[in-house]
């Protein structure tokens, strides 16, 4: 039973700080890379990386755009990150509700 | 055990993130109350100037407030003016106080959130001021003004705490209501910038605040 429950876990979101990345792009349209270091307190090098792999997975799309000179890269959730999100919180919760 | 309190603290923090990065939490309860006394007292000021059947509207004052001089008006403005001004600088100083107690930036997401969703409501309602002021009716602007206001808590309160939506409600209603007695107008308006603002400023510090400050 358990082991049918976690199937359903995505490995995408196993760490704090992506579940903690996907939550907030569930309430906001999208956020900039200066934001979420500010929100999480995570290094550059750290959230760049958590923020690559959730966008190689196809979850994240980013936009990249200036303002004056500054580059300023925005993050949003794509629709299949909301739905794989919406899935591993269920499995979460499927899981809870099992123990 | 000491697994699973880790992942409750976990997940307390997702939902504080989820909070803080949608909706500015670090608006004070103060900023409302000194917003409420500056408003009175700007009140106050245009009630010694004119008293209350200067701002009568037509059928009543038509007499008193053809005679509203330039001057008249220009004093009108710059209490306005001086009471927008220094509301907001009040309300900016106790909510940059209370950022800077939470550990938070003040101009974030969601901070600029707030004031996009308010800005349209808001100048909208200023032009529209204007120009009732500018045909003299004043009593009619009083009103507008605070149905204005509402407007733009009511859109801003996505963004920040859910109480200021109830603000919101109580000064549309009070405007429009006062459009039906508007030898009432100068007192609504007291009534919805200065003791609305205050009650809730109250409401909001000994809500949220109290044990903090």
């Amino acid at each position: 039973m358990n082991q049918q429950l976690l199937a359903n876990f995505n490995k995408a979101f196993e760490s704090k700080a992506r579940l903690s990345i996907m939550s907030v792009l569930m309430v906001n349209d999208s956020l900039s890379f200066n934001a979420f270091k500010e929100l999480l307190g995570l290094t550059d090098g750290n959230l760049a990386t958590h923020l690559r792999a959730l966008e190689e997975a196809g979850f994240v799309s980013v936009q990249k755009q200036f303002i004056g000179r500054k580059p300023n890269t925005t993050y949003s959730a794509t629709d299949t990150g909301r739905q794989a999100f919406t899935e591993h919180l269920n499995a979460l919760e499927a899981f809870i509700r099992g123990i | 055990m000491h697994e699973s309190r880790e992942h409750l603290q976990t997940l307390t923090e997702i939902r504080s993130l989820m909070e803080r990065s949608s909706k500015f939490l670090s608006l004070s309860g103060l900023s409302g109350v000194s917003a409420g006394v500056v408003a009175l007292a700007g009140a106050f000021v245009v009630y010694t100037r004119f008293r209350w059947q200067t701002l009568l509207p037509a059928p009543y004052g038509d007499r008193i407030t053809s005679q509203l001089h330039g001057s008249d008006r220009t004093f009108l403005i710059l209490v306005a003016v001086a009471v927008l001004a220094l509301a907001l600088l009040f309300g900016v100083y106790f909510t940059i106080r209370k950022a800077h107690r939470q550990g938070l930036s003040v101009w974030n997401n969601s901070s600029r959130q707030l004031v996009r969703s308010m800005a349209i409501p808001l100048l909208t309602g200023g032009i529209f001021c204007l120009a009732l002021l500018s045909y003299n009716l004043i009593w009619l602007a009083l009103p507008s003004t605070l149905i204005f206001y509402g407007l733009a808590l009511v859109s801003g309160s996505k963004h920040t705490l859910r109480d200021v939506e109830s603000l919101g409600y109580c000064e549309i209603g009070l405007g429009l209501l006062t459009l039906c007695w508007p030898s009432y107008s100068l007192l609504a308006w007291a009534t919805g910038f200065g003791l609305l603002h205050i009650i809730y400023g109250l409401a909001m510090y000994f809500k949220y605040e109290r044990n903090t400050a």
